[in-house]
């Protein structure tokens, strides 16, 4: 079960990092942290995409993993540059302080 | 065969581990190095994957690029405060359970049906390394959300520089 590495192998660690980047997105304040967290998930989704490419035989996923990391990287520009805004405007980094659009 | 093994638990290993310091260390600084430690845990399993383009692209893009901008806006930012206060939401329990109950699901779906994800034989070299073949397939067969990516790219430089700006 543990031996001969499979595609299950790397689709577990796929879940298991997407359980962890989800736990933090969810139970972080710190926006910075919570930013962290969606690469994380953006990188279970890669570790899957990759793993299918191999067990398929196929680079179509690798080139779908090239695209999520474009997106990413776009995420993370416009993220931080809200982030710097925000900070500007508010003074905390707080994501539960931030509630001008709550009800 | 056994090393291939051997190497998958290692970068595992280092993937999660870094993984779960992210989210847990107080100080951002700290886990901005954790994170680095997990994306440079994920360029190993891509080179176990024979994804070497994919492998360069993660160490220069993610090391080198996103994570110097996350450190970058985290000087620029006074996280000083932050560090202080309480770091977990008050529901963090609640996200804890639902994210684990989750998380049991998808790994007992995937042990039921282990038996079919053996990876391909190894096929014929296909003419041309690992980076010959993405481009091939990135530039014919995907050429229009290629240029969509592009696009994206544009629209995303274009709004972090007005949302960085001096006044919004």
């Amino acid at each position: 079960m543990l031996y001969p590495i499979t595609a299950t192998h790397y689709l577990v660690l796929g879940a298991a990092m997407l359980a962890i980047g989800t736990i933090g997105v969810l139970a972080r304040r710190n926006i910075v942290v919570i930013l962290m967290a969606i690469e994380l998930i953006l990188n279970a989704v890669n570790i899957n995409l990759i793993a299918f490419s191999r067990h398929l035989g196929q680079v179509h996923g690798q080139v779908f993993a090239i695209f999520v990391i474009t997106v990413a990287v776009a995420e993370a520009a416009v993220g931080l540059g809200i982030l710097i805004a925000l900070f500007r405007n508010r003074e905390t980094v707080q994501a539960d302080e931030i509630n001008l659009l709550k009800w | 065969m056994w090393v291939d093994a051997f190497f998958f638990y290692l970068f595992a290993a280092i993937t999660l581990t870094g993984a779960v310091l992210t989210i847990t260390r107080r100080n951002a600084v700290h886990s901005a190095m954790s994170l680095i430690l997990s994306l440079i845990g994920v360029a190993g399993l891509f080179l176990l994957q024979r994804a070497e383009l994919l492998f360069a692209v993660q160490i220069v893009l993610y090391v080198g690029g996103i994570m110097v901008l996350f450190l970058f806006v985290i000087m620029l930012v006074n996280l000083d405060q932050a560090a202080r206060m309480r770091q977990f939401s008050r529901q963090w329990w609640l996200a804890l359970a639902c994210v684990l109950a989750i998380l049991a699901e998808i790994v007992y779906v995937l042990g039921r049906g282990s038996r079919v994800f053996q990876f391909a034989p190894p096929a014929p070299p296909a003419q041309g390394g690992n980076v010959e073949q993405v481009a091939d397939v990135l530039f014919k067969q995907y050429l229009v959300p290629f240029e969509l990516a592009s696009i994206l790219l544009l629209a995303a430089i274009v709004g972090s520089v007005i949302m960085a700006r001096k006044r919004v």
